[in-house]
C-alpha cells in the first residue's frame, strides 16, 4: 500500500449499475430506462404503492457475487438487506432497500483488495442496493428553482463498492476507478459507457482534519477534478474542523455544503421485513467463480510473459475488454503481436480518441488489420506503407483489403526493383567509392532507390539488395 | 331486481347505524361458479381492491383507488366471492376497537354502544350484523381475533407466510396476515382454503403443501393434547371471561382432550416487545404516505420538506402519528439496542418457548380477550389500557404461529371468545378443534 507525502487519505463508494439485468432490482419493470419518456418504467414495487412488496431479482445477486470473487472479497453464505430511512423525494417509499454491517447486517461480500499501478486498495465491502429515481435541475443545483422527478431509475440494482480510505491521491483514486471499471466491463456485468452507470461518491481528509464526504460526482473524470478542488479547499483552511458532507457542483467546479453530517445516525438502519435472509451456497459461489472470464489483471500478465509485449503497451490493451478482444482476434489469423499492438495503441487508438469514436464503432475489424500485417510479414509490402493503408481505411472507411490490392499491383516487383538499383547506382558513382570508405554512406543510396520507387520498396531489402551488388 | 340488489340496499340501510362499511362496491347481479360462490364478503380497507377505493381508514388515503389487487383478493374473486364493500377499521390498523377511523368508530351489533373490537372492527361487525357472510381481515397483534372475540364470530390468524401479503397495506409487515373471518368455522375453514394460496410476488410467503382445512374438521380431537398457559389468564382478565373459558376446556377434556396447566413466563414481555417492533415497522412502512404521487395533497408548500411535513400533519391521525414517532424514537441511534434489539430478543425468545411447548402439546389454549367488548370511548384516553387489551393476542403474530378466535360463551348478550393456537402451518388442528369448540359451545 502507499502513503501520501501531505497526509491525504481518500476512500471511495462507488456505485456500479448491474447494466447486464433485464429487469429491476425488486421488480419486473424494464432496467434499461435510459432515453425513456419520464416515469413511463414503473410498476406497483418500484412506485412503492402501498402493498406492494419487493421480490429479489436472483440476477442481481449472482452479479454481485460475480464482481464480489473478481476484486479478491469473501462471500457471505448468509446476507440480508436493511432499510435505509430518510425523506427526500427521489425515493418512492421514504427508504432504500440497501445493506449494513451492523446490527446483524451482512453485505453480499467482504474484504477485497484491487492492485493498481499506484499502489493496492483494500476493499471494505460491496453491498447490493437498488438506485432511487432522478432529480432534474434547470442548471446549478444551487440555483435551479424547481425540480422535476423521474422514477423510471428507481429499483435499478446497484452494488456499492466501498473501500478502506487507502489512496493517497487523486490520481490513485482515478486510477483505481480506472481498474474497477474494466474489471466489471470483462465480467460484463457494468457497461461504464452508459451515462451515469459508474458514480462515485469520496471521503477526503487531509493531517489532522475531520473527514468530508464528497457526493454527486458523476464521472470518474469528475473525481479527479472534485478531489483536487476538495483537498486544497481543506489545505486552504487548515484541514476539516467539521464532519461533513458536501456536493459537487460540475458547472460551477466546487464543492459546496449540503448537510452536516449525521455519519449513519439518522438513517434508523433495521433489517426490511419483505426480505427474508438469503442463504447462500459454496457450491453457487464455486459455479458462479467458474462462469468468471479472464480478468484484467490476469491477462496483462499472459500479454506480457506469454506474449511478450511491454508493459506499457499490455497496460493500455487490458484496461478495455472490447480493445484487449479486438487484439487478441487479429492474432489468431496473423501472429505479430508486436507490430498488431503498436497499430492498436497508437495509431489506431490515437485516432479514435481524436475524433471521439469508440472503439466498438471501429470500422476495421480484425481479420482485416492481421492482413495487413500478414503483407509486411510477407514482404508484400513495407511498414509505412501499411501504416498509410490503415490510416486512409479508419478514415475513408475504405476497406483494407481493396486498399491492399491496388497497393500490391501497384508496387515494385523484384525484377524492377533491381532495375532501379543498378540505375541508381550507375548515376551515383561518387557515393557508390564512398560506401568503401564510410558504410553509412550507403544510406544515401537507399535513399535514393526509395525516392525512386515512391517508398514502396520494403527498406531492408534494398539495403541487403546494394550491398550484395557492391560486393 | 335481483335477491342480490335488494339484499344490498338492505345492508346499506343497516350499516348507518353501525358503520361497518367505510365504501360500498358497485354491485351487478352476476354470481360467478367457485367455492364462495354467492358468498357476500367484506374486505378490510387495509387491503387493496383494484379500482375500489382503498383508505386505510385514513384521511391520508381518502381518495386512493388502488390500480391492482391483493393476491388474498384476486382468489376471492376467483372463487366466486361477491365483494360488498371496503370494512371500516382503526386508521392503517393501528387499534383495537375500531374507533381510530377517519370514518367514524364502527358500533358492535350486539350492544351499538360498544366497540366491535378492532382493528378488522368493520369486519366482524359485517358478519355479526349480517351485512356479509364472510371477510377478510388483516392480523398483526390480534386485530382479526379480538374483533371476532367481541362481534361473537370466528376469525384466524393464519402461520407468518401462508397467505399471500401482496396487496396488504403494511403497519407491521414481519407480523402480520391476511386472515379468514366467518359466522362459523366451516365457513372459516373454507376461505382460508381458498386465499391460502401461494404467491411469489410475495417474498415472505411459503411455497409449502395447501391442505384442504373443511376435510379435517370433523377429525378425533380425544388424546389432543392440550397446553394452557396460566399467563394468559393475568390480574386484568375478568373472571366472567376464565370462568367461560375453562367450561369450554373441561368440555374438551371430557370428550378426550389431554389438558395441562402450564406456564410460558416470556409471555409476560410479549406486549411491549410487540409494540415496539410493530411501531418501528410502521414508522418505515408508512414513511411512503407523502402526498407526492398520490394521498392527500395539501396545498403549495414553499420545498419538499414542508409538503411533506403538512401532508402528514394533515394526512394522520392521532393515534397513526404516536406509533410513528415512538417507532422512530425506537430505531433511532443511541436507543435502537435499547429498544429495537431488545425485543428481537425477546420475540426470539417467546418463539422458542411456543416451540418448546409445541414439541409436547398439539394446541395451546387462552381467553382470546382479557375482556367483554367495552363502550365506545372507554379506553380512548388512556392508551396504555387499550394496548393492555392485546396480551393474550400478540404472542402468536411474534412467534408467527396460527391462531383463532371462536365464540365460547356470553356475558348480558355479549359475546366471549375463546383462543387456540398451533405449530406452524397447523391451521388444520385448530380448526378440527374450533369445530368441535363450536359444537359444544353451542354458543
Amino acid at each position: 500500500m502507499s502513503s501520501s507525502i501531505d497526509g491525504v487519505k481518500i476512500g471511495l463508494e462507488i456505485h456500479c449499475q448491474l447494466t447486464s439485468l433485464n429487469t429491476k432490482m425488486f421488480c419486473n419493470c424494464s432496467a434499461d430506462y435510459r432515453g425513456k419518456p419520464p416515469n413511463t418504467l414503473l410498476c406497483t414495487v418500484c412506485a412503492g404503492l402501498p402493498g406492494s412488496l419487493p421480490v429479489l431479482n436472483k440476477r442481481a445477486l449472482e452479479a454481485a457475487i460475480k464482481i464480489g470473487l473478481a476484486i479478491n472479497c469473501k462471500i457471505s453464505n448468509k446476507s440480508n438487506f436493511f432499510r435505509k430511512n430518510y425523506f427526500y423525494p427521489d425515493s418512492p417509499k421514504n427508504y432504500q432497500i440497501t445493506q449494513y454491517d451492523k446490527a446483524g447486517g451482512i453485505a453480499i461480500a467482504n474484504e477485497g483488495y484491487v492492485e493498481t499501478n499506484l499502489g493496492g486498495v483494500r476493499i471494505t465491502r460491496i453491498q447490493m442496493e437498488e438506485d432511487p429515481g432522478k432529480l432534474q435541475y434547470e442548471g446549478s443545483i444551487t440555483t435551479s428553482s424547481n425540480t422535476l422527478i423521474d422514477y423510471n431509475r428507481a429499483g435499478i440494482s446497484l452494488v456499492e463498492i466501498v473501500t478502506e480510505p487507502d489512496l493517497v491521491s487523486p490520481k490513485h483514486a482515478r486510477e483505481f476507478l480506472n481498474t474497477i471499471q474494466s474489471i466489471v466491463e470483462a465480467i460484463g456485468e457494468c457497461d461504464s459507457k452508459l451515462d451515469g452507470s459508474m458514480r462515485a461518491d469520496a471521503n477526503v481528509s487531509i493531517s489532522n482534519g475531520r473527514r468530508v464526504e464528497v457526493k454527486n460526482i458523476s464521472s470518474f473524470k469528475e473525481v479527479e477534478r472534485a478531489l483536487n478542488f476538495e483537498i486544497t479547499r481543506q489545505k486552504t483552511i487548515q484541514a476539516a474542523s467539521k464532519m461533513e458532507t458536501r456536493h459537487w457542483d460540475d458547472v460551477r467546479r466546487v464543492t459546496v455544503t449540503l448537510r452536516v453530517k449525521e455519519d449513519e445516525e439518522g438513517y434508523r438502519y433495521f433489517p426490511d421485513p419483505d426480505l427474508p435472509p438469503m442463504d447462500i451456497s459454496n457450491d453457487y459461489i464455486e459455479q458462479l467463480k467458474n462462469l468468471l472470464p479472464e480478468l484484467p489483471e490476469k491477462r496483462f500478465i499472459r500479454f506480457t510473459n506469454d506474449i511478450k509485449l511491454p508493459g506499457e503497451i499490455a497496460r493500455i490493451l487490458i484496461k478495455n475488454k472490447v480493445v484487449a478482444d479486438y487484439f487478441e482476434e487479429s492474432l489468431k489469423y496473423e501472429n505479430n503481436p508486436k507490430l498488431i499492438s503498436s497499430w492498436i495503441t497508437t495509431d489506431i487508438m490515437g485516432y479514435l480518441n481524436r475524433n471521439n469514436i469508440n472503439f466498438i464503432d471501429l470500422s476495421i475489424d480484425a481479420k482485416s488489420l492481421a492482413t495487413l500485417a500478414k503483407s509486411v510479414s510477407d514482404s508484400q509490402i513495407n511498414e509505412y506503407t501499411a501504416k498509410s493503408i490503415l490510416l486512409k481505411s479508419i478514415s475513408s472507411n475504405d476497406h483494407i483489403d481493396d486498399l491492399l490490392k491496388s497497393e500490391i499491383s501497384n508496387s515494385v516487383t523484384f525484377e524492377n526493383l533491381l532495375e532501379i538499383i543498378e540505375k541508381v547506382l550507375n548515376d551515383n558513382s561518387k557515393a557508390v567509392a564512398d560506401v568503401k570508405n564510410d558504410p553509412q554512406a550507403i544510406h544515401f543510396l537507399i535513399g535514393q532507390v526509395m525516392k525512386a520507387t515512391h517508398g514502396r520498396a520494403d527498406h531492408s531489402k534494398v539495403k541487403e539488395l546494394i550491398e550484395k551488388q557492391l560486393k | 331486481m335481483s335477491n342480490l340488489l335488494d339484499e344490498f340496499e338492505g345492508i346499506k340501510e343497516k350499516n348507518k347505524s353501525i358503520n361497518a362499511y367505510i365504501t360500498f362496491s358497485q354491485l351487478d347481479d352476476s354470481i360467478s361458479d367457485g367455492k364462495l360462490s354467492g358468498k357476500t364478503i367484506a374486505v378490510k380497507d387495509t387491503i387493496s381492491t383494484a379500482g375500489l377505493r382503498t383508505t386505510c381508514a385514513s384521511k391520508m388515503l381518502e381518495n386512493y383507488v388502488p390500480p391492482y389487487d391483493a393476491h388474498a383478493v384476486s382468489l376471492i374473486k376467483k372463487h366466486g366471492a361477491i365483494i360488498m364493500g371496503k370494512a371500516n377499521c382503526d386508521e392503517f390498523a393501528m387499534g383495537s376497537s375500531t374507533e381510530h377511523s377517519a370514518f367514524g368508530p364502527t358500533h358492535n351489533p350486539h350492544d351499538l354502544e360498544r366497540v366491535p373490537g378492532g382493528s378488522s372492527g368493520g369486519s366482524a361487525a359485517a358478519i355479526a350484523g349480517g351485512l356479509a357472510d364472510l371477510a377478510l381481515g388483516s392480523d398483526t397483534g390480534g386485530s382479526i381475533r379480538c374483533p371476532a372475540s367481541f362481534c361473537g364470530i370466528v376469525g384466524l390468524k393464519p402461520t407468518y407466510g401462508l397467505v399471500s401479503r401482496y396487496g396488504l397495506i403494511a403497519y407491521g409487515n414481519s407480523l402480520e396476515q391476511i386472515g379468514p373471518m366467518a359466522k362459523n368455522v366451516y365457513d372459516c375453514a373454507l376461505l382460508l382454503e381458498c386465499i391460502s394460496d401461494y404467491d411469489n410476488r410475495d417474498a415472505t410467503c411459503v411455497n409449502t403443501k395447501r391442505i384442504d382445512y373443511t376435510s379435517h374438521l370433523e377429525d378425533d380431537i380425544s388424546g389432543l393434547k392440550i397446553a394452557v398457559p396460566k399467563e394468559f389468564f393475568g390480574p386484568g382478565t375478568d373472571s366472567i371471561v376464565e370462568k367461560s373459558v375453562w367450561n369450554t376446556i373441561k368440555k374438551l377434556e371430557s370428550e378426550g382432550a389431554i389438558i395441562e396447566e402450564i406456564n410460558i413466563e416470556s409471555i409476560k414481555y410479549s406486549l411491549a416487545a410487540y409494540y415496539i417492533i410493530a411501531m418501528s415497522e410502521a414508522s418505515s412502512n408508512l414513511a411512503r404516505f407523502d402526498g407526492l404521487r398520490y394521498g392527500l395533497h395539501s396545498g403549495k408548500s414553499k420545498d419538499w420538506n414542508e409538503l411533506f411535513s403538512n401532508n402528514r400533519k394533515f394526512g394522520f391521525g392521532f393515534e397513526v402519528k404516536r406509533r410513528i414517532i415512538l417507532g422512530t424514537f425506537s430505531l433511532s441511534s443511541g436507543y435502537f439496542d435499547e429498544y429495537y434489539i431488545k425485543a428481537q430478543k425477546v420475540r426470539s425468545l417467546i418463539t422458542n418457548d411456543f416451540k418448546k411447548v409445541f414439541s409436547k402439546f398439539d394446541v395451546i389454549v387462552g381467553p382470546t380477550m382479557p375482556t367483554l367488548a367495552f363502550k365506545l370511548g372507554e379506553k380512548l384516553t388512556d392508551p396504555l389500557s387499550m394496548y393492555m387489551s392485546d396480551i393474550d393476542t400478540v404472542s402468536a403474530n411474534l412467534a408467527g404461529i396460527p391462531s383463532i378466535s371462536i365464540p365460547c360463551g356470553n356475558s348480558n348478550s355479549l359475546p366471549i371468545g375463546i383462543q387456540l393456537m398451533s405449530s406452524h402451518f397447523n391451521e388444520k388442528t385448530i380448526l378440527n378443534l374450533g369445530n368441535r369448540v363450536e359444537q359444544i359451545a353451542g354458543v
